[in-house]
């Protein structure tokens, strides 16, 4: 299943890529593969910008506008003027320690 | 190397729980007659007493789990962080990482069955691994910091810690290598392939690698659809309803809230089940990608399928069935966009697209269908 097409703010800056294939073990999707020892996207619409590729990739060829896919947490936010949040990843609840 | 062996320990032997400069695991427990049933046993190591943890799951356990599938129960579903001993680990064992959702804690013990491993549990206040990962408290802070609360370089001797490849969102491999030493290796996503994960010289297979969403899994979803959207809605949603049919120049007549309402109940209930249950569950067949277009058209034929077998009790005049059919189509539309939160594919700035463009059309659409219960009403009152 797919989502909506060219809309993942997914870049790639193939010039930065060592071919280390770390993207390619993370991401869920399967958005990237090797070719010729580096990394390219096979298919950017799979992107579903969870940001692994990018928190992992060492030498900072990966880049994406990270965030949920959450319709609850983007309404949340713009009712509230703040950040997405639909309350459901403990963000409400006290710590319970300290 | 120092030996491991079990033993028993008394509450005096353990060091005071919590905001100490030492927190793990067995620390969060006063007594030992409290640990929960899944603890068989205590592990002495170098760096302190470490619970043994079972690998069976019990019947309590799977009750406690459909439980969550189904209500409230998930948002205080939590094991204490800090480090667990599955079998009889040693200084080479493998650590895992998992979240403190007990859920997915289970699915970690109950796949490292016949294995020794150590599971080093994260302070995720209660979510999964994914989820978490994506908020960032399934992170590198807090993986760095449970690394040193466990004082995990005295208990094994290497320096390899295998993560859920669905907590890659939150960690950063590079960042937990350089502050704590340890190197991060992305185990498959699902708990259930560990074992196989192993077996192939911790090599994950592509189909480990890669996110499903079957039929299965968005079914089990439903329920946590379902159940906040009636009550998020509904009751309002009855009473005005109710309101509108009761409503007399005279009073409120309950008999005409129930006879001209209930057709509208049931409309309201259907909007619901075709948003929150039939596109979820029949979403790649439903054409277009957009969540809130699958909805809509999922609540046009419910509510078609709805008006030919509900009997209207000869209510629907055209205004009425003008309603009908602008405002169930579009709260089926709005209930479904909601699933974009629990679907393992929809991307942020995708959900924003449908947004900017439904969200007038469901405020509009609320608008007119307002205005045209209230024509109906002022021509059932022969005002118009």
């Amino acid at each position: 299943m797919k989502y909506l097409s060219n809309t993942a703010s997914l870049e790639f800056f193939p010039d930065r890529c060592v071919g280390c294939g770390m993207c390619v073990e993370v991401c869920p999707h399967g958005v990237f593969t090797m070719e010729d020892r580096k990394a390219v996207i096979v298919d950017k619409d799979r992107c579903m910008e969870c940001g692994a590729c990018a928190g992992n990739c060492a030498f900072g060829a990966l880049k994406v506008d990270k965030g949920v896919g959450c319709a609850a947490a983007l309404i949340n936010g713009m009712i509230s003027g703040g950040e997405p949040s639909c309350g459901c990843s403990g963000e409400n609840k006290k710590s319970d320690c300290c | 190397m120092a030996e491991l062996k079990f033993i028993k320990v008394g509450a005096q032997e353990r060091e005071p729980a919590c905001c100490g400069p030492v927190q793990s695991a067995q620390q969060s427990h006063a007594r030992e007659e409290e640990w929960p049933a899944w603890v068989t046993g205590t592990l002495m190591t170098d760096a302190g007493v470490i619970p043994v943890i079972s690998t069976d799951l019990t019947a309590s356990d799977h009750w406690e789990h459909l439980k969550c599938r189904t209500s409230s129960f998930r948002n205080d579903y939590s094991v204490a962080p800090g480090l667990y001993a599955v079998g009889t680990p040693d200084r080479n064992t493998d650590v895992f990482v998992s979240a403190n959702y007990k859920l997915s804690f289970d699915a970690l013990r109950k796949a490292l069955k016949g294995l020794s491993a150590w599971v080093l549990v994260l302070d995720t206040k209660g979510i999964n691994v994914w989820c978490a990962a994506g908020k960032g408290t399934f992170g590198t802070e807090e993986l760095v910091r449970r690394i040193s609360f466990a004082k995990l370089d005295r208990i094994v001797d290497h320096r390899k810690i295998i993560v859920p490849q669905l907590g890659a969102p939150g960690i950063s491999a590079p960042g937990v290598k350089k502050v704590s030493g340890f190197k991060v290796c992305y185990g498959p996503v699902r708990a259930e392939d560990v074992g196989a994960y192993i077996a192939a010289g911790y090599e994950a297979t592509l189909e480990m690698r890669r996110v499903k969403f079957s039929f299965v899994d968005r079914l089990v979803l439903t329920p946590m659809e379902i159940n906040p959207a009636m009550k998020k809605y509904y009751p309002a949603y009855a009473l005005i309803m109710l309101a509108i049919f009761g409503l007399q120049p005279t009073g409120i007549f309950f008999r005409d809230a129930f006879s001209g309402g209930l057709p509208f109940l049931l409309l309201g209930l259907t909007a619901i089940l075709a948003g929150a249950l039939v596109t979820p569950v029949l979403l790649p067949f439903i054409p277009f990608r957009s969540f809130a277009v699958k909805g809509w058209i999922t609540g046009v034929l419910a509510v078609f399928l709805c008006m030919n077998f509900i009997p209207m009790a000869g209510r629907v005049n055209s205004v009425l069935l003008f309603f009908t059919y602008l405002f169930f189509p579009l709260a089926s539309s709005y209930v479904a966009l909601q699933f974009t939160g629990s679907t393992t594919f929809t991307g942020m700035s995708g959900v924003r697209k449908e947004l900017k463009i439904t969200i007038p059309l469901y405020i509009s659409g609320s608008v007119v269908s307002l205005i045209l219960l209230l024509v109906y009403k002022l021509g059932e009152w022969r005002f118009i």
